[in-house]
């Protein structure tokens, strides 16, 4: 092997070490407190999802807003304890500007979820995903898989599984509901600016 | 946006085989005879999978499927006795650890003499006590010899 080869392998070598520091959150659970400073948040991408009135929804019209996106399926046994607490973190802190949104990842849909979401009176909205809109966020896994969007749609934190518990998520939303409001860009198309950033 | 691109794909968890099927033993007898093969599977530990009869109508079983018997007949299969786990607040009946699934057939009245393959699939859904794994099937064959 050349001189040159060798310095391009350590070279790609090192480079994947600093992008997988710098991609640091890791799959463990992101604590509250960790909640990302916001130099170091990507925008949340966007996405087109039809809810259960057959509306789409999508993220771009959350803006302003701090958003709990929730990606679940009804056949996941931890999804469903977090359901509860997710009902009253939305229901606490709606007014406040928060929006608790569910993205299902059941193959069969609405025959499964609207029956799922009867029983469990769930107070939220709900879309259903699907394998394009998991792949923008890093693929999901394993469920539950939350994200913490700031109001400039930026992804503030990510909670894998069901470490940390319910209070970890009550105070990475009150830290964001605290942040100062994104400046609105009127030339955007409505778009949040970290959004739109996302599409080009 | 190329940091996110980049980013995103490093957040999955590391993944193996939560669940795997083994080699299921040759069945051989003459035609119209009941033949019993097993089919090994193990979960990996800190791992379960739903039993044949999950707790809940939303849990997805564990279920064989065939989708050729070749010149075998029936396929019943025998689940083990299920497990009782809680998480959360709730009661879970699954599968843990190494089993075997028992499968009876008999040989079709018309088999012709010689070797054969019936193929199937182990279909399953795998969770741990922090979160759950899309599901999953596993293709498995059973080999056969007519006499």
């Amino acid at each position: 092997m050349s001189f040159l080869r060798v310095s391009a392998a350590i070279a790609t070598a090192l480079l994947l070490g600093v992008i997988q520091e710098g991609c640091s959150t890791g799959p463990t659970t992101v604590r509250a407190a960790s909640v990302k400073d916001d130099k170091d948040r990507h925008p949340a991408p966007d996405f087109a999802l039809k809810d259960a009135d057959g509306k789409t929804v999508h993220l771009a019209d959350y803006k302003g807003k701090v958003v709990l996106l929730d990606f679940w399926a009804t056949w996941c046994g931890p999804c469903r304890i977090e359901i509860p607490w997710f009902e009253e973190i939305e229901r606490t802190r709606k007014d406040k500007g928060l929006e608790v949104l569910g993205v299902s990842m059941d193959d069969n849909g609405w025959e499964d979820v609207k029956p799922f979401l009867a029983q469990m009176k769930v107070n939220y909205r709900v879309v259903i995903g699907d394998d394009t809109t998991a792949q923008k966020y890093g693929g999901v896994d394993s469920l539950p898989t939350t994200f913490l969007i700031d109001k400039q749609g930026k992804i503030a934190a990510i909670h894998i599984g069901l470490d940390g518990g319910r209070k970890d998520f009550e105070d990475g939303v009150d830290a964001l509901l605290r942040e100062d409001d994104a400046p609105v860009n009127a030339g955007n198309g409505g778009v949040p600016p970290a959004v739109a950033a996302a599409k080009q | 946006m190329l940091a996110m691109v980049v980013c995103l794909p490093l957040l999955r968890p590391q993944s193996s085989e939560r669940v795997t099927v083994g080699q299921p033993q040759k069945v051989a007898g003459k035609r119209n005879d009941a033949v019993e093969t097993k089919i090994p599977v193990s979960i990996l530990d800190g791992y379960h999978v739903n039993s044949n009869t999950p707790s809940d109508e939303y849990l997805i079983p564990l279920k064989v499927t065939w989708t050729s018997l070749g010149a075998l007949e029936g396929g019943q299969v025998t689940y083990p006795k299920a497990e009782k786990i809680t998480v959360g607040d709730q009661t879970l009946s699954v599968f843990t650890g190494k089993f075997d699934l028992a499968v009876n057939f008999k040989i079709s009245p018309k088999a012709p003499a010689g070797p054969g393959i019936a193929t199937g699939k182990l279909g399953f859904q795998a969770c741990n006590n922090k979160m759950c794994f899309p599901p999953k099937s596993v293709e498995f064959n059973v080999p056969y010899q007519v006499q």
